[in-house]
Protein backbone atom coordinates (compact mmCIF):
# COMPACT_ATOMS: atom_id res chain seq x y z
CA UNK A 1 0.00 0.00 0.00
CA UNK A 2 1.26 3.30 -1.07
CA UNK A 3 1.54 5.79 1.89
CA UNK A 4 -1.75 7.78 2.11
CA UNK A 5 -1.64 11.70 2.12
CA UNK A 6 -2.48 13.17 5.92
CA UNK A 7 -5.70 14.46 3.98
CA UNK A 8 -6.52 11.18 2.90
CA UNK A 9 -5.83 9.33 6.77
CA UNK A 10 -7.95 12.67 8.50
CA UNK A 11 -10.70 11.47 5.66
CA UNK A 12 -10.40 8.13 6.97
CA UNK A 13 -10.41 9.04 10.34
CA UNK A 14 -13.61 10.90 9.92
CA UNK A 15 -15.12 7.58 8.32
CA UNK A 16 -14.23 5.27 11.40
CA UNK A 17 -15.54 7.74 13.91
CA UNK A 18 -18.63 7.70 11.93
CA UNK A 19 -18.17 3.73 12.24
CA UNK A 20 -17.92 3.35 15.52
CA UNK A 21 -20.78 5.79 16.99
CA UNK A 22 -22.93 3.75 14.82
CA UNK A 23 -21.60 0.63 16.61
CA UNK A 24 -22.35 2.74 20.15
CA UNK A 25 -25.69 2.95 19.18
CA UNK A 26 -26.35 0.05 17.43
CA UNK A 27 -24.85 -2.44 20.10
CA UNK A 28 -26.01 -0.48 23.25
CA UNK A 29 -22.09 -0.37 24.04
CA UNK A 30 -20.31 2.42 26.21
CA UNK A 31 -16.91 4.21 26.35
CA UNK A 32 -17.76 5.79 23.01
CA UNK A 33 -16.24 8.87 24.65
CA UNK A 34 -12.89 7.08 25.29
CA UNK A 35 -12.90 5.26 21.80
CA UNK A 36 -12.64 8.09 19.75
CA UNK A 37 -10.34 9.69 21.41
CA UNK A 38 -7.49 7.68 19.90
CA UNK A 39 -9.31 6.90 16.78
CA UNK A 40 -6.43 9.26 14.92
CA UNK A 41 -3.85 7.42 16.81
CA UNK A 42 -4.93 3.77 15.36
CA UNK A 43 -5.30 5.52 12.11
CA UNK A 44 -1.34 6.64 12.09
CA UNK A 45 -0.64 3.14 13.78
CA UNK A 46 -2.45 0.98 11.47
CA UNK A 47 -3.10 3.42 7.95
CA UNK A 48 -0.11 5.87 7.86
CA UNK A 49 2.90 3.28 6.66
CA UNK A 50 4.77 4.59 9.31
CA UNK A 51 4.34 0.26 11.26
CA UNK A 52 4.65 -2.98 9.19
CA UNK A 53 1.38 -3.89 9.71
CA UNK A 54 0.16 -7.53 7.78
CA UNK A 55 -3.75 -7.69 7.47
CA UNK A 56 -2.90 -10.57 4.95
CA UNK A 57 -1.22 -12.91 7.63
CA UNK A 58 -1.90 -11.28 10.39
CA UNK A 59 0.60 -13.55 12.26
CA UNK A 60 3.33 -12.72 10.38
CA UNK A 61 6.50 -13.12 12.46
CA UNK A 62 8.17 -10.03 11.03
CA UNK A 63 5.03 -7.61 11.78
CA UNK A 64 5.11 -4.51 13.94
CA UNK A 65 2.76 -5.28 16.81
CA UNK A 66 0.27 -2.76 17.52
CA UNK A 67 -1.48 -2.98 21.17
CA UNK A 68 -4.53 -1.37 22.16
CA UNK A 69 -3.71 -1.50 26.15
CA UNK A 70 -6.87 0.20 26.89
CA UNK A 71 -9.11 -1.95 25.70
CA UNK A 72 -12.38 -0.45 26.56
CA UNK A 73 -11.98 1.62 23.03
CA UNK A 74 -12.42 -1.87 21.18
CA UNK A 75 -15.09 -0.50 19.03
CA UNK A 76 -11.89 1.77 16.98
CA UNK A 77 -9.39 -1.31 17.25
CA UNK A 78 -11.96 -3.55 15.51
CA UNK A 79 -13.18 -0.72 13.10
CA UNK A 80 -9.60 0.21 12.28
CA UNK A 81 -8.58 -3.75 11.55
CA UNK A 82 -11.53 -4.27 9.35
CA UNK A 83 -10.89 -1.01 7.73
CA UNK A 84 -7.78 -2.39 6.93
CA UNK A 85 -8.39 -5.76 5.54
CA UNK A 86 -7.89 -7.79 8.11
CA UNK A 87 -11.34 -9.05 8.46
CA UNK A 88 -15.14 -7.74 6.06
CA UNK A 89 -16.37 -4.75 7.38
CA UNK A 90 -19.82 -5.86 7.82
CA UNK A 91 -18.44 -8.35 10.46
CA UNK A 92 -18.42 -5.31 12.45
CA UNK A 93 -22.30 -5.26 12.38
CA UNK A 94 -21.82 -8.63 14.87
CA UNK A 95 -20.46 -6.46 17.05
CA UNK A 96 -21.77 -7.14 20.96
CA UNK A 97 -24.62 -9.31 19.57
CA UNK A 98 -25.21 -12.49 21.42
CA UNK A 99 -22.93 -15.76 20.20
CA UNK A 100 -20.65 -12.96 18.46
CA UNK A 101 -16.84 -13.20 19.02
CA UNK A 102 -16.26 -9.36 18.80
CA UNK A 103 -16.92 -8.93 22.47
CA UNK A 104 -17.02 -5.32 24.19
CA UNK A 105 -13.14 -5.95 25.32
CA UNK A 106 -10.32 -7.73 23.00
CA UNK A 107 -9.37 -10.98 23.38
CA UNK A 108 -7.39 -13.12 22.19
CA UNK A 109 -10.59 -14.96 19.51
CA UNK A 110 -12.42 -11.94 18.48
CA UNK A 111 -10.76 -11.07 15.71
CA UNK A 112 -7.60 -11.60 13.32
CA UNK A 113 -4.99 -8.52 13.93
CA UNK A 114 -5.47 -8.56 17.83
CA UNK A 115 -2.16 -8.78 19.42
CA UNK A 116 -3.30 -8.46 22.87
CA UNK A 117 -6.33 -9.35 25.31
CA UNK A 118 -6.81 -6.03 27.04
CA UNK A 119 -9.87 -4.77 28.89
CA UNK A 120 -8.17 -4.90 32.44
CA UNK A 121 -5.82 -1.85 32.74
CA UNK A 122 -2.06 -2.08 32.83
CA UNK A 123 -1.23 -4.87 30.88
CA UNK A 124 -0.76 -4.64 27.36
CA UNK A 125 2.47 -2.44 27.58
CA UNK A 126 3.88 -5.03 29.97
CA UNK A 127 2.99 -7.74 27.63
CA UNK A 128 4.41 -5.82 25.10
CA UNK A 129 7.85 -5.20 26.56
CA UNK A 130 8.22 -9.31 26.43
CA UNK A 131 7.04 -9.33 22.52
CA UNK A 132 9.94 -6.57 21.85
CA UNK A 133 12.29 -8.33 24.24
CA UNK A 134 11.28 -11.63 22.20
CA UNK A 135 12.44 -9.35 19.08
CA UNK A 136 15.87 -8.72 19.88
CA UNK A 137 16.40 -12.00 21.20
CA UNK A 138 15.28 -13.31 17.83
CA UNK A 139 17.20 -10.89 16.14
CA UNK A 140 14.19 -9.55 14.47
CA UNK A 141 13.21 -6.00 13.68
CA UNK A 142 9.89 -5.64 13.90
CA UNK A 143 8.36 -3.01 16.59
CA UNK A 144 5.83 -2.51 19.29
CA UNK A 145 3.45 0.74 19.55
CA UNK A 146 1.61 0.42 22.14
CA UNK A 147 -1.72 2.47 23.08
CA UNK A 148 -2.22 3.10 26.54
CA UNK A 149 -4.69 5.23 28.56
CA UNK A 150 -3.98 8.31 30.98
CA UNK A 151 -6.45 5.89 33.27
CA UNK A 152 -4.18 3.36 32.97
CA UNK A 153 -1.52 5.32 34.46
CA UNK A 154 -3.20 5.22 37.64
CA UNK A 155 -1.70 1.51 37.60
CA UNK A 156 1.16 0.37 39.12
CA UNK A 157 1.99 -2.40 36.63
CA UNK A 158 2.12 0.58 34.12
CA UNK A 159 4.76 2.13 35.94
CA UNK A 160 6.99 -1.65 36.38
CA UNK A 161 6.66 -1.60 32.78
CA UNK A 162 7.77 1.75 32.43
CA UNK A 163 11.02 0.81 34.89
CA UNK A 164 11.51 -2.25 32.64
CA UNK A 165 11.58 -0.78 29.65
CA UNK A 166 13.98 2.04 30.70
CA UNK A 167 16.18 -0.78 32.04
CA UNK A 168 16.79 -3.15 29.36
CA UNK A 169 16.63 -0.05 26.99
CA UNK A 170 14.02 -1.37 24.55
CA UNK A 171 14.62 1.01 21.65
CA UNK A 172 11.86 -1.04 19.62
CA UNK A 173 8.92 -0.05 21.96
CA UNK A 174 7.02 3.06 21.18
CA UNK A 175 4.13 4.00 22.79
CA UNK A 176 1.43 6.83 23.63
CA UNK A 177 -1.02 7.69 25.89
CA UNK A 178 -4.24 9.00 25.46
CA UNK A 179 -4.54 11.95 27.92
CA UNK A 180 -7.69 12.67 27.04
CA UNK A 181 -8.16 14.25 30.48
CA UNK A 182 -10.58 12.02 31.65
CA UNK A 183 -11.07 8.72 33.82
CA UNK A 184 -13.95 6.71 34.34
CA UNK A 185 -15.47 9.16 37.38
CA UNK A 186 -13.15 11.99 37.06
CA UNK A 187 -10.46 14.51 35.85
CA UNK A 188 -7.39 12.38 35.58
CA UNK A 189 -5.45 15.06 36.74
CA UNK A 190 -7.47 15.43 39.96
CA UNK A 191 -8.14 11.52 41.02
CA UNK A 192 -3.93 10.45 40.69
CA UNK A 193 -2.16 13.51 40.24
CA UNK A 194 -1.05 12.34 36.75
CA UNK A 195 0.44 15.79 35.74
CA UNK A 196 3.20 16.46 35.12
CA UNK A 197 2.84 13.45 32.98
CA UNK A 198 5.57 14.15 30.51
CA UNK A 199 8.26 14.26 33.16
CA UNK A 200 7.27 11.45 34.76
CA UNK A 201 8.23 9.28 31.72
CA UNK A 202 11.28 11.10 31.24
CA UNK A 203 12.26 10.74 35.05
CA UNK A 204 11.59 6.75 34.46
CA UNK A 205 14.11 6.68 31.60
CA UNK A 206 12.20 7.25 28.44
CA UNK A 207 12.30 9.91 25.52
CA UNK A 208 8.86 11.67 26.32
CA UNK A 209 7.56 14.04 23.75
CA UNK A 210 4.11 15.74 24.18
CA UNK A 211 1.58 16.60 21.20
CA UNK A 212 -1.81 16.73 20.25
CA UNK A 213 -2.97 13.39 19.77
CA UNK A 214 -5.12 14.80 17.37
CA UNK A 215 -2.43 16.28 14.68
CA UNK A 216 -2.20 13.07 12.30
CA UNK A 217 1.17 14.85 10.58
CA UNK A 218 2.34 14.82 14.40
CA UNK A 219 1.54 11.05 15.17
CA UNK A 220 3.09 9.91 11.71
CA UNK A 221 5.96 11.40 12.55
CA UNK A 222 6.71 10.27 15.71
CA UNK A 223 5.87 6.58 14.87
CA UNK A 224 7.96 7.32 11.61
CA UNK A 225 11.18 8.68 13.84
CA UNK A 226 14.08 6.10 14.07
CA UNK A 227 15.01 4.90 17.30
CA UNK A 228 16.82 6.45 20.00
CA UNK A 229 18.89 5.39 22.69
CA UNK A 230 15.49 4.65 24.95
CA UNK A 231 12.16 3.78 24.73
CA UNK A 232 9.99 6.42 23.43
CA UNK A 233 6.42 7.83 24.29
CA UNK A 234 4.15 10.64 23.30
CA UNK A 235 1.75 12.16 25.66
CA UNK A 236 -0.47 12.67 22.90
CA UNK A 237 -2.95 15.43 24.38
CA UNK A 238 -6.29 13.99 23.12
CA UNK A 239 -10.16 15.58 24.01
CA UNK A 240 -12.78 12.53 25.11
CA UNK A 241 -15.56 12.47 22.43
CA UNK A 242 -13.28 14.00 19.63
CA UNK A 243 -15.02 14.80 16.12
CA UNK A 244 -18.53 15.49 17.68
CA UNK A 245 -19.05 18.51 19.16
CA UNK A 246 -21.83 17.48 21.79
CA UNK A 247 -19.54 14.69 22.72
CA UNK A 248 -16.35 16.17 23.28
CA UNK A 249 -14.87 16.63 26.62
CA UNK A 250 -17.97 15.89 28.56
CA UNK A 251 -17.59 12.55 30.51
CA UNK A 252 -21.04 11.58 30.53
CA UNK A 253 -19.86 9.94 27.05
CA UNK A 254 -17.74 7.56 28.91
CA UNK A 255 -20.95 5.12 29.66
CA UNK A 256 -23.65 7.02 27.59
CA UNK A 257 -24.42 5.46 24.31
CA UNK A 258 -26.24 7.77 21.47
CA UNK A 259 -29.36 8.18 19.76
CA UNK A 260 -30.14 7.17 16.39
CA UNK A 261 -31.06 11.30 16.15
CA UNK A 262 -27.65 11.89 17.94
CA UNK A 263 -25.73 9.62 15.26
CA UNK A 264 -26.96 11.16 12.08
CA UNK A 265 -25.64 14.54 14.06
CA UNK A 266 -22.42 13.30 14.63
CA UNK A 267 -22.03 12.05 11.11
CA UNK A 268 -23.47 15.21 9.47
CA UNK A 269 -20.64 17.24 11.85
CA UNK A 270 -18.28 14.79 10.60
CA UNK A 271 -18.94 15.51 6.92
CA UNK A 272 -20.26 12.12 6.39
CA UNK A 273 -23.85 12.55 5.68
CA UNK B 1 15.20 -27.71 44.54
CA UNK B 2 16.13 -24.45 43.62
CA UNK B 3 19.23 -25.68 43.09
CA UNK B 4 18.00 -28.94 40.53
CA UNK B 5 15.75 -26.32 38.69
CA UNK B 6 18.91 -24.04 38.59
CA UNK B 7 20.89 -26.80 36.81
CA UNK B 8 18.13 -28.70 34.73
CA UNK B 9 17.53 -25.23 33.03
CA UNK B 10 20.97 -24.58 32.27
CA UNK B 11 21.30 -27.51 31.25
CA UNK B 12 17.76 -27.36 28.97
CA UNK B 13 18.40 -23.62 27.69
CA UNK B 14 21.80 -24.60 26.09
CA UNK B 15 20.04 -27.26 23.87
CA UNK B 16 17.19 -25.03 23.08
CA UNK B 17 17.95 -20.92 22.41
CA UNK B 18 14.44 -20.46 22.63
CA UNK B 19 14.45 -20.92 26.46
CA UNK B 20 14.94 -18.01 28.40
CA UNK B 21 14.79 -17.25 32.08
CA UNK B 22 13.01 -13.93 33.78
CA UNK B 23 13.35 -14.06 37.64
CA UNK B 24 12.67 -11.48 40.54
CA UNK B 25 15.48 -10.26 41.86
CA UNK B 26 16.08 -13.28 43.64
CA UNK B 27 18.47 -16.05 43.29
CA UNK B 28 21.94 -14.28 44.15
CA UNK B 29 24.43 -16.36 42.05
CA UNK B 30 22.10 -19.55 41.65
CA UNK B 31 21.78 -17.93 38.16
CA UNK B 32 25.53 -17.33 37.19
CA UNK B 33 26.21 -20.57 35.15
CA UNK B 34 22.97 -20.05 33.01
CA UNK B 35 24.06 -16.45 32.94
CA UNK B 36 27.75 -17.41 31.73
CA UNK B 37 26.56 -20.48 29.35
CA UNK B 38 22.98 -18.79 27.64
CA UNK B 39 24.24 -15.47 27.14
CA UNK B 40 21.68 -12.85 26.69
CA UNK B 41 19.11 -15.36 27.95
CA UNK B 42 18.40 -14.17 31.86
CA UNK B 43 16.61 -11.04 32.87
CA UNK B 44 16.56 -9.84 36.19
CA UNK B 45 12.66 -8.12 36.56
CA UNK B 46 13.16 -6.55 39.73
CA UNK B 47 11.21 -6.23 42.29
CA UNK B 48 8.09 -6.01 39.81
CA UNK B 49 6.01 -9.41 39.12
CA UNK B 50 3.07 -8.46 37.53
CA UNK B 51 5.57 -6.98 34.73
CA UNK B 52 7.60 -10.13 35.01
CA UNK B 53 5.03 -12.36 33.77
CA UNK B 54 3.27 -10.17 31.39
CA UNK B 55 6.95 -9.51 29.73
CA UNK B 56 7.09 -13.42 29.84
CA UNK B 57 3.62 -13.66 28.28
CA UNK B 58 4.81 -11.66 25.45
CA UNK B 59 8.01 -13.25 24.72
CA UNK B 60 6.09 -16.70 25.03
CA UNK B 61 3.34 -15.06 22.54
CA UNK B 62 6.41 -14.09 20.22
CA UNK B 63 8.04 -17.88 19.72
CA UNK B 64 10.06 -17.82 22.97
CA UNK B 65 9.95 -20.39 25.45
CA UNK B 66 10.03 -18.40 28.85
CA UNK B 67 10.35 -19.66 32.43
CA UNK B 68 9.58 -16.89 35.62
CA UNK B 69 10.97 -17.63 38.53
CA UNK B 70 10.59 -15.75 41.80
CA UNK B 71 9.09 -16.76 45.53
CA UNK B 72 5.67 -18.52 45.34
CA UNK B 73 3.42 -16.01 47.07
CA UNK B 74 5.20 -13.05 44.68
CA UNK B 75 4.82 -15.22 41.71
CA UNK B 76 0.99 -16.12 42.42
CA UNK B 77 -0.63 -14.44 44.51
CA UNK B 78 1.05 -11.17 43.55
CA UNK B 79 0.47 -11.00 39.75
CA UNK B 80 -2.56 -13.61 39.65
CA UNK B 81 -4.47 -11.03 37.08
CA UNK B 82 -1.28 -11.64 34.92
CA UNK B 83 -1.71 -14.67 35.15
CA UNK B 84 -5.09 -14.98 34.64
CA UNK B 85 -5.22 -12.94 31.74
CA UNK B 86 -1.59 -12.20 30.15
CA UNK B 87 -0.48 -15.75 30.37
CA UNK B 88 -3.87 -17.88 30.50
CA UNK B 89 -6.55 -16.08 28.25
CA UNK B 90 -4.20 -14.90 25.58
CA UNK B 91 -3.33 -18.81 25.62
CA UNK B 92 0.62 -17.91 26.07
CA UNK B 93 3.15 -20.89 26.86
CA UNK B 94 4.90 -19.65 29.77
CA UNK B 95 6.32 -21.80 32.40
CA UNK B 96 5.51 -20.31 36.17
CA UNK B 97 8.01 -21.41 38.21
CA UNK B 98 7.31 -20.69 42.54
CA UNK B 99 10.25 -21.43 44.54
CA UNK B 100 9.46 -22.03 48.31
CA UNK B 101 6.04 -23.31 48.53
CA UNK B 102 4.28 -24.36 50.94
CA UNK B 103 5.33 -24.06 54.35
CA UNK B 104 9.23 -23.75 53.30
CA UNK B 105 9.87 -20.59 54.44
CA UNK B 106 7.89 -21.42 57.35
CA UNK B 107 10.32 -19.08 59.59
CA UNK B 108 9.74 -16.07 57.58
CA UNK B 109 6.12 -15.83 58.33
CA UNK B 110 3.30 -15.69 56.56
CA UNK B 111 4.42 -12.70 54.19
CA UNK B 112 6.61 -16.06 52.64
CA UNK B 113 4.24 -19.13 53.24
CA UNK B 114 2.21 -19.98 50.05
CA UNK B 115 -0.97 -21.98 50.88
CA UNK B 116 -3.69 -20.72 48.04
CA UNK B 117 -1.33 -20.96 45.30
CA UNK B 118 -3.20 -24.54 43.91
CA UNK B 119 -6.58 -23.11 45.09
CA UNK B 120 -6.26 -19.56 42.66
CA UNK B 121 -4.27 -21.20 39.99
CA UNK B 122 -6.20 -24.28 39.50
CA UNK B 123 -9.44 -22.00 38.66
CA UNK B 124 -7.85 -20.70 35.71
CA UNK B 125 -8.57 -22.55 32.40
CA UNK B 126 -6.11 -23.91 30.76
CA UNK B 127 -3.42 -23.49 33.27
CA UNK B 128 -1.77 -27.04 34.29
CA UNK B 129 -0.03 -27.17 37.97
CA UNK B 130 2.36 -29.16 39.00
CA UNK B 131 3.79 -30.11 42.25
CA UNK B 132 7.27 -32.04 42.06
CA UNK B 133 8.37 -33.98 45.32
CA UNK B 134 11.93 -33.88 44.94
CA UNK B 135 15.19 -32.41 43.05
CA UNK B 136 15.23 -34.71 40.32
CA UNK B 137 11.59 -34.89 39.71
CA UNK B 138 12.19 -30.84 39.76
CA UNK B 139 14.09 -31.55 36.82
CA UNK B 140 11.30 -34.24 35.27
CA UNK B 141 8.98 -32.21 35.25
CA UNK B 142 10.81 -28.58 34.35
CA UNK B 143 11.47 -30.29 30.70
CA UNK B 144 7.86 -31.75 30.84
CA UNK B 145 6.38 -28.09 31.08
CA UNK B 146 8.70 -26.92 28.41
CA UNK B 147 7.45 -29.45 26.12
CA UNK B 148 3.96 -28.86 27.19
CA UNK B 149 1.77 -26.63 24.62
CA UNK B 150 0.44 -24.46 27.06
CA UNK B 151 1.34 -22.24 30.41
CA UNK B 152 2.55 -24.46 32.81
CA UNK B 153 2.80 -23.24 36.93
CA UNK B 154 5.24 -25.59 38.73
CA UNK B 155 5.54 -24.92 42.67
CA UNK B 156 9.16 -26.53 44.30
CA UNK B 157 10.33 -26.30 47.60
CA UNK B 158 13.79 -24.72 48.75
CA UNK B 159 16.96 -26.42 48.67
CA UNK B 160 18.04 -29.66 51.16
CA UNK B 161 14.83 -31.49 50.13
CA UNK B 162 15.83 -35.14 50.18
CA UNK B 163 15.88 -37.21 46.75
CA UNK B 164 12.80 -39.96 47.27
CA UNK B 165 13.43 -41.12 43.54
CA UNK B 166 17.20 -40.78 42.25
CA UNK B 167 15.63 -41.86 38.64
CA UNK B 168 11.98 -41.04 38.39
CA UNK B 169 10.40 -42.14 35.21
CA UNK B 170 9.41 -39.26 32.68
CA UNK B 171 6.92 -37.04 33.82
CA UNK B 172 3.78 -37.35 32.17
CA UNK B 173 1.41 -34.22 33.01
CA UNK B 174 -1.89 -35.34 34.52
CA UNK B 175 -0.42 -39.20 35.83
CA UNK B 176 0.05 -40.01 39.11
CA UNK B 177 2.24 -43.01 40.14
CA UNK B 178 2.16 -45.86 42.75
CA UNK B 179 5.17 -45.89 44.84
CA UNK B 180 4.62 -48.41 47.60
CA UNK B 181 1.76 -51.27 46.89
CA UNK B 182 -0.33 -51.69 50.67
CA UNK B 183 -4.05 -52.71 50.88
CA UNK B 184 -5.13 -51.15 54.07
CA UNK B 185 -5.08 -47.54 53.34
CA UNK B 186 -4.00 -45.45 50.18
CA UNK B 187 -2.27 -42.04 51.01
CA UNK B 188 -2.33 -39.35 47.74
CA UNK B 189 0.43 -36.70 48.55
CA UNK B 190 1.12 -34.00 46.11
CA UNK B 191 4.58 -32.34 46.20
CA UNK B 192 7.01 -31.30 48.79
CA UNK B 193 4.89 -33.47 51.67
CA UNK B 194 5.38 -36.71 49.72
CA UNK B 195 8.12 -36.95 51.59
CA UNK B 196 6.21 -37.12 55.24
CA UNK B 197 3.84 -39.70 53.56
CA UNK B 198 6.31 -41.84 52.82
CA UNK B 199 7.34 -41.61 56.37
CA UNK B 200 3.66 -42.15 57.45
CA UNK B 201 3.36 -45.22 55.39
CA UNK B 202 6.59 -46.84 57.45
CA UNK B 203 5.10 -46.03 60.46
CA UNK B 204 2.28 -47.66 59.79
CA UNK B 205 3.93 -50.55 58.17
CA UNK B 206 5.18 -50.75 61.68
CA UNK B 207 1.80 -50.97 63.31
CA UNK B 208 1.11 -53.51 60.19
CA UNK B 209 -1.13 -51.49 58.39
CA UNK B 210 -0.25 -51.70 54.70
CA UNK B 211 -0.64 -48.49 53.23
CA UNK B 212 -0.10 -48.15 49.38
CA UNK B 213 1.54 -44.42 48.70
CA UNK B 214 0.47 -42.72 45.47
CA UNK B 215 2.22 -39.52 44.37
CA UNK B 216 -0.02 -36.76 42.25
CA UNK B 217 2.54 -34.46 41.14
CA UNK B 218 0.13 -33.26 38.54
CA UNK B 219 -3.01 -31.32 40.27
CA UNK B 220 -4.17 -29.91 37.52
CA UNK B 221 -5.33 -31.73 35.50
CA UNK B 222 -5.82 -34.60 37.81
CA UNK B 223 -5.12 -38.31 37.13
CA UNK B 224 -8.72 -39.33 37.22
CA UNK B 225 -8.12 -42.87 35.80
CA UNK B 226 -5.50 -43.59 38.77
CA UNK B 227 -8.00 -41.81 40.93
CA UNK B 228 -10.70 -44.23 40.23
CA UNK B 229 -8.76 -47.20 41.04
CA UNK B 230 -8.03 -46.05 44.17
CA UNK B 231 -11.47 -45.30 45.19
CA UNK B 232 -13.01 -48.58 43.88
CA UNK B 233 -10.02 -50.42 45.89
CA UNK B 234 -9.41 -49.00 48.95
CA UNK B 235 -11.62 -48.10 51.94
CA UNK B 236 -9.47 -45.64 53.18
CA UNK B 237 -7.94 -42.92 51.59
CA UNK B 238 -5.64 -39.66 52.52
CA UNK B 239 -5.42 -36.42 50.63
CA UNK B 240 -2.30 -34.89 51.79
CA UNK B 241 -0.94 -31.38 50.81
CA UNK B 242 1.50 -28.78 51.99
CA UNK B 243 -0.85 -26.17 51.26
CA UNK B 244 -4.60 -25.04 52.73
CA UNK B 245 -7.76 -27.34 53.07
CA UNK B 246 -9.22 -25.06 51.48
CA UNK B 247 -9.41 -25.29 47.44
CA UNK B 248 -6.24 -27.08 46.84
CA UNK B 249 -5.47 -30.74 46.03
CA UNK B 250 -8.00 -32.53 48.40
CA UNK B 251 -10.58 -30.62 47.12
CA UNK B 252 -9.45 -30.75 43.56
CA UNK B 253 -10.18 -34.78 44.36
CA UNK B 254 -13.28 -34.64 46.12
CA UNK B 255 -14.44 -32.81 43.28
CA UNK B 256 -13.60 -35.12 41.26
CA UNK B 257 -15.19 -38.11 43.46
CA UNK B 258 -18.63 -35.99 43.50
CA UNK B 259 -18.51 -35.70 39.79
CA UNK B 260 -17.71 -38.89 39.21
CA UNK B 261 -19.77 -40.70 42.12
CA UNK B 262 -16.83 -42.03 43.72
CA UNK B 263 -18.41 -43.43 46.64
CA UNK B 264 -16.81 -46.04 48.48
CA UNK B 265 -13.45 -45.18 50.83
CA UNK B 266 -13.39 -43.07 53.53
CA UNK B 267 -11.48 -40.01 52.89
CA UNK B 268 -9.07 -37.63 55.13
CA UNK B 269 -7.72 -34.51 54.16
CA UNK B 270 -3.83 -33.46 55.32
CA UNK B 271 -3.18 -29.66 54.97
CA UNK B 272 -2.71 -26.58 56.64
CA UNK B 273 -6.16 -25.21 58.61
CA UNK B 274 -7.59 -22.14 57.61
CA UNK B 275 -5.56 -19.56 59.58
CA UNK B 276 -2.16 -17.79 59.80
CA UNK B 277 0.82 -19.02 61.50
CA UNK B 278 1.99 -16.47 64.24
CA UNK B 279 4.92 -19.10 65.87
CA UNK B 280 8.53 -19.16 64.23
CA UNK B 281 9.58 -21.87 63.87
CA UNK B 282 11.23 -24.10 60.53
CA UNK B 283 9.34 -26.30 58.07
CA UNK B 284 9.08 -29.18 60.26
CA UNK B 285 8.09 -27.52 62.97
CA UNK B 286 5.20 -25.64 61.20
CA UNK B 287 4.31 -29.34 59.61
CA UNK B 288 4.08 -30.34 62.88
CA UNK B 289 1.53 -27.57 63.82
CA UNK B 290 -0.52 -28.66 61.02
CA UNK B 291 -1.02 -32.50 61.66
CA UNK B 292 1.72 -32.69 58.59
CA UNK B 293 4.66 -34.86 59.98
CA UNK B 294 4.56 -38.36 58.55
CA UNK B 295 4.21 -40.09 62.72
CA UNK B 296 0.53 -37.54 62.62
CA UNK B 297 -0.65 -38.71 59.82
CA UNK B 298 0.17 -42.09 60.29
CA UNK B 299 -1.54 -41.92 63.94
CA UNK B 300 -4.60 -40.27 62.47
CA UNK B 301 -4.54 -42.91 59.35
CA UNK B 302 -4.40 -45.82 62.66
CA UNK B 303 -7.31 -44.56 64.16
CA UNK B 304 -9.48 -43.64 61.52
CA UNK B 305 -9.36 -47.45 60.72
CA UNK B 306 -9.66 -48.46 63.76
CA UNK B 307 -13.21 -46.92 64.63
Amino acid sequence: MSRPSISELERIAAEMRGEVIGMSHRADTPHLGSALSCVDMLVACYFSGALHVTPANPRDPDRDRVILSKGHAAMSLYTALAYRGYFPREDLLTFNREGSRFQEHPGPHTAPGVEVATGSLGHGLAVGLGMALAARSLGKSYRVAAIISDGECNEGSTWEAALFAAANKLTNVVAMVDYNKWQATGRSDEVLALNPLREKWAAFGWDAVEFDGHHMQALVDFLSAPPSERPRIAICHTVKGKGCSFMEDDNNWHYRVPTAEEVEKARKELGLA
Amino acid sequence: MRNAFANEITRLAQADARIHLLSGDIGNRLFNEFQAKCPGRFFNCGVAEANMISVGAGMALSGLKPVAYTITTFITARCFEQIKLDVCYNEAPLVIVGVGAGLSYASLGPTHHSFEDMAILRALPGLTVLAPADPPETRTALRAALAHDGPVYIRIGKKGEPTLDPNPPPFEIGKGRSLRSGDHACLIATGLVLAEALHAADALAARGIAAEVVHMPTVKPLDAELLSLIFGRHRLVALIEEHALAGGFGSAVLEWAADADARGPRVLRFGMPDEFRHESGEQEYARGICGLRGEQIAERIARALEA
